[in-house]
């Protein structure tokens, strides 16, 4: 007996409505009722496009009838994360500054998702501008983890990983600047992908960190993050820094077989406080690979200490400069009783930002203030090249890397003190964004509480194949299998 | 300026110009967003040219092109490979909090502007010259400001000078120069009533002879070449002013007012703005490869300069006529072709005064430039060569080049119809010789006895009987031959 329509992978079910098993608009009517239903509790979506989806499935139906050739992904529902500028929704990237935006325009990944036939449900929350690890500085509202809906699912692509964890969508899209993909996939037993910088383009997403950003799946299965990644990867005009590189098969990837596989694993990854159950899951996930053939190799990435002081250099310097444009004139929200110019740039971005985003613009103002480039900004750019330099070191010796996704499962609201204490929580998944190699995060184990582990696989530039191939493998031996969360409905 | 010069006896003047042109690109710096002057406001933009989120620029590659022609022909060293960098402040004609531009890696440095002075080519070194994008432009209208964005976005080249000019004058020549650098090139149109073009000059004083630079002062929005020379005279002469009464000249930037013509600060430096310059990660490093720079190399025509030189040495044009010729291409292409067309027919020099004289003259009275000449250049040097061949005199030419002008008949076409080529024939011009000097025996009288003036008479009224076509020097001979001295 075929599984619920929700918990339908997106590869099922673009499957089903290909062959007519599934009609693209019983789907939709299908999640709908289901967000309907349950989001007031999760809390993923900020917008739901209803009569959008409605639409766009009946014109699915509609070519599936007539006979037409359909998409790789035709009526699959999709989440995107608010960071994605959408023509006709309102974009707000989970902050009150830009709340009320309706975009002229699509991101190319948009653009990309509904040419493969893809229904966008609506819009899922995060934290402001992509700047937080548990989508607790939405700006907007709380998105609960699915697995224990006192825990935060992560961030910032947590409105994304609660949506594809509770069934809310059958895949979705976020960004990554410094593990917002990976560490919400890990905390509610996602797929996170985070593709080379450069893969994907980043025209119509929100700017939090230019030179760290890359758009990617959050997905229930490896395969489902291959079929995404194969639809919106590829070379763009409209983004300079996209990579003119073939885009392969990925889905052809998944063949299975890790024999002969090198896997390095980096010790100064393991040195740190890391949660026992956690590091037991990624032991295991190590065994298991060995079982299939691969080999384990001990690297070392010597410079991993001081990625997350140079991250946070680099990301708040850039978002200083990128979150320069938000001023209420043209877009957004102007604050009211401004008494000159200038009085209307401090009320409307006074009131607009959150804490955090205003903590990061001062950091980032600091480090790039006259006299001051070269000893922060530079000298982060210099640390970075080390850190690239690291793995192009290890990837002489090794196909793939694998480390912990976070040190621990996922935490209680409100439960880390400081800012510092929240950064900290970041310090697998940064070294990725500051190299711009691949990296995902896929489950692989859970909790005695209950609550997903993720491993993280980085790989060489390029190189996503290897690892799909690789995270495919642990999640058919130590994944979560038909485990549902806790917090929803099955 | 008798003021200043005296001012100026005991002060030397330091002037650096940075100029901004506008790059003459269908499409915007880092859009396809289209350029234009005077469409209606904010027609011509896109949701980059907005500032809007999810936008990334795309750098236009035609605007590299244009900035490394002017590169080339001001003789900068070119980079091969440079940076974007973000220029930061807050203001609405600027949509994303920051400028796109060049800071710590220039496209072309160490280049130099020819510049023609009294005659001569007098180079001034120029520090620079970067690539940036436009602002757009704001007007104020009672409590409110308009912001139009239709000029956000185009591109720039910003050019800077050394530091080295003395003199109001010699920066107006150098404005003029640039001017006629862009304009040849087709780099661009460089109005600067439409603002194409545009101005801000640091100014300094210091006593003669010393070598350590004054404190400058910056003058903005000097947006003609007579505003140029008058900003400039205006600020030196307020600083030697100043410093003469024991006061310091403060660093600041200036706003100049044509209208009151007079400048007043608008910003002070020590507070100025902290722009955190840092390299743009949206845009990878711009790269100019040999292939490039030979394409470019490939275009570069002769520079103005050059060919001012050249029609002084090989045509032996004045260096007025030359420096007017060369003052569009379309001129100097004009009056090249024209010497061309009858190799060795006509000098230069005649060719150049009837283009200067008659062309032009009739060109001003019908409002037109020469692009719009009803006269080809090949036209023109038929007529002339019509004259300096003999077949028609200088005074019937005129008739002729005024007739042709008119209505595009062939000069020869004109002279055969109208038979009034030249009478060159002695014989026949000693019998009109006769019957003039019989006809006016008193005059030829008067004239034997030292009447000088009569002789102009005599040769009125050989014209006259000829209408005009007579040759004047053979008549003018016979003339003195018939009357005896």
């Amino acid at each position: 007996m075929s599984p619920p329509t929700q918990w339908l992978s997106a590869t099922e079910t673009a499957a089903k409505v290909a062959s007519g098993e599934l009609t693209a608009s019983r789907i939709v009517d299908h999640y709908l009722a289901r967000i309907a239903n349950i989001d007031r509790e999760i809390g993923a979506y900020l917008v739901v496009s209803s009569d959008e989806a409605r639409r766009a499935a009946q014109e699915i139906d509609q070519a599936r009838a007539a006979n037409q050739p359909l998409g790789p992904l035709a009526g699959v529902p999709i989440a995107l994360k608010d960071m994605l500028v959408t023509k006709g929704t309102v974009t707000t990237a989970g902050s009150k500054i830009l709340e009320g935006w309706i975009p002229p325009y699509d991101g190319t990944v948009v653009e990309k998702l509904r040419a493969a036939g893809a229904i966008i449900l609506g819009k899922v929350n995060c934290d402001e501008f992509g700047m937080g690890s548990s989508t607790e500085r939405s700006a907007y509202k709380k998105t609960k983890n699915p697995w224990d809906t006192s825990r935060v699912p992560g961030g910032s692509s947590g409105g994304s990983a609660a949506a594809v964890a509770a069934g809310l969508c059958a895949a979705s899209l976020g960004t990554d600047t410094g593990g917002s993909l990976r560490q919400p996939a890990a905390f509610c037993g996602c797929v996170g992908f985070k593709p080379t910088y450069g893969r994907v383009s980043r025209w119509g997403v929100v700017a939090f960190a230019s030179s760290l950003d890359q758009v990617g799946p959050l997905t229930r299965t490896v395969r489902d993050a291959a079929l995404m990644l194969e639809v919106i990867a590829g070379v763009d005009p409209r983004d300079s820094t996209s990579l003119d590189a073939p885009v392969p098969k990925y889905t052809d990837a998944l063949t299975g077989d890790v024999k002969g596989l090198r896997v390095g694993v980096p010790h100064e990854y393991f040195e740190g406080t890391i949660d026992d159950e956690v590091r037991a899951a990624i032991e295991k996930t190590k065994q298991a690979l060995v079982e299939r053939g691969a080999i384990l190799v001990e690297i070392s990435l010597p410079n991993t200490a001081h990625a997350l002081a140079a991250y946070y250099i680099v990301a708040p310097a850039e978002a200083s400069s990128n979150l320069a444009r938000y001023d209420g004139i043209r877009f957004g929200k102007a604050a009211a009783g401004a008494k000159n110019l200038y009085d209307l740039y401090a009320r409307s971005r006074g009131q607009g930002f959150g804490p955090e985003v205003k903590r990061r613009i001062m950091l980032g103002t600091y480090a790039l203030r006259s006299g001051y480039y070269a000893a922060y900004y530079k000298k982060a750019q210099q640390i970075r090249t080390l850190i690239k330099r690291d793995f192009d070191n290890a990837f002489q010796h090794v196909d793939v890397i694998l480390t912990p996704t976070t040190p621990t499962a996922a935490f209680r609201f409100n439960s880390k003190a400081s800012p510092l204490e929240m950064y900290l929580g970041d310090v697998f998944t940064l070294s990725c964004n500051l190299a711009g190699i691949p990296g995902m995060s896929v489950p692989c184990g859970i909790t005695i509480d209950g609550l997903p582990i993720g491993v993280q696989l980085l790989g060489k530039p390029l190189d996503e194949a290897t690892l799909l191939r690789t995270g495919g493998v642990i999640e058919a031996v130590v994944g979560l299998g038909a485990r549902r969360p806790g917090g929803v409905p099955a | 300026m008798s003021n200043l010069d005296e001012l100026l006896e005991n002060w030397e003047p330091v002037i650096g110009l940075e100029v901004h042109v506008q790059l003459a690109t269908k499409s915007k710096a880092f859009s396809s967003s289209a350029v234009k002057f005077g469409a209606s406001p904010n027609s011509l933009t896109d949701p980059l040219v907005l500032g809007m989120p999810g936008t990334l620029p795309q750098f236009n590659q035609h605007a590299l092109e244009l900035a490394l022609l002017l590169g080339v022909a001001t003789e900068s060293k070119i980079r091969a490979r440079c940076r974007f960098t973000r220029k930061h402040y807050f203001y609405p004609d600027q949509p994303k909090g920051y400028q796109i531009s060049q800071y710590d890696e220039p496209l072309c440095e160490d280049g130099h502007m020819n510049l023609i002075v009294n005659g001569q080519i007098h180079r001034v070194p120029l520090t620079r010259i970067h690539l940036e994008e436009d602002a757009g432009k704001n007007t104020h209208v009672g409590a409110f400001s308009h912001v139009d964005l239709n000029r956000a976005g185009v591109a720039l080249v910003e050019v800077v000078s050394a530091p080295v000019m003395h003199s109001s004058e010699e920066a107006a020549e150098f404005m003029r120069s640039l001017h006629r650098l862009v304009r040849w090139l087709a780099i661009s149109e460089a109005d600067m009533e439409k603002g194409q073009m545009r101005c801000d000059a640091n100014v300094s004083v210091r006593r003669r002879g010393e070598d350590r630079l004054g404190t400058r002062t910056e003058l903005k929005n000097i947006n003609s070449f007579r505003f140029v020379q008058n900003a400039i005279e205006h600020e030196i002469a307020r600083q030697i002013r100043l410093l003469e009464t024991g006061e310091r000249i403060i660093q600041e930037t200036r706003l100049w007012d044509a209208d009151l013509g007079a400048s007043a600060p608008m910003r002070s430096k020590e507070t100025a703005e902290d722009y955190r310059y840092f390299p743009d990660p949206d845009l990878p490093p711009l790269v100019v490869d040999g292939a490039l720079m030979g394409s470019i190399l490939k275009s570069l025509p002769e520079l103005p300069t050059q060919r001012f030189e050249r029609y002084i040495k090989q045509h032996g044009l004045s260096p007025d006529d030359a420096r007017t010729l060369i003052s569009e291409r379309t001129l100097a292409d004009y009056f090249d072709a024209a010497e061309q067309a009858h190799p060795g027919q006509a000098s230069g020099r005649t060719l150049a005064n009837w283009m200067l004289s008659e062309l032009l003259g009739a060109l001003n009275a019908d409002g037109k430039t020469i692009d719009g000449t009803p006269m080809s250049a090949t036209t023109l040097s038929d007529l002339v060569v019509l004259v300096e061949n003999g077949t028609i005199s200088g005074k019937i030419g005129k008739e002729i080049f005024e007739e042709s002008y008119k209505t595009g008949e062939a000069p020869a076409a004109i002279v055969e119809r109208r038979g009034v080529q030249q009478i060159s024939d002695e014989a026949a011009l000693w019998e009109i010789v006769e019957q003039v000097v019989a006809a006016n025996a008193k005059q030829a009288e008067a004239f034997a006895a030292g009447k000088d003036g009569l002789f102009g008479f005599f040769v009125g009224q050989v014209m006259k009987l000829t209408q005009g076509r007579a040759n004047p020097v053979i008549t003018s001979d016979l003339l003195h031959k018939r009357l005896g001295r």
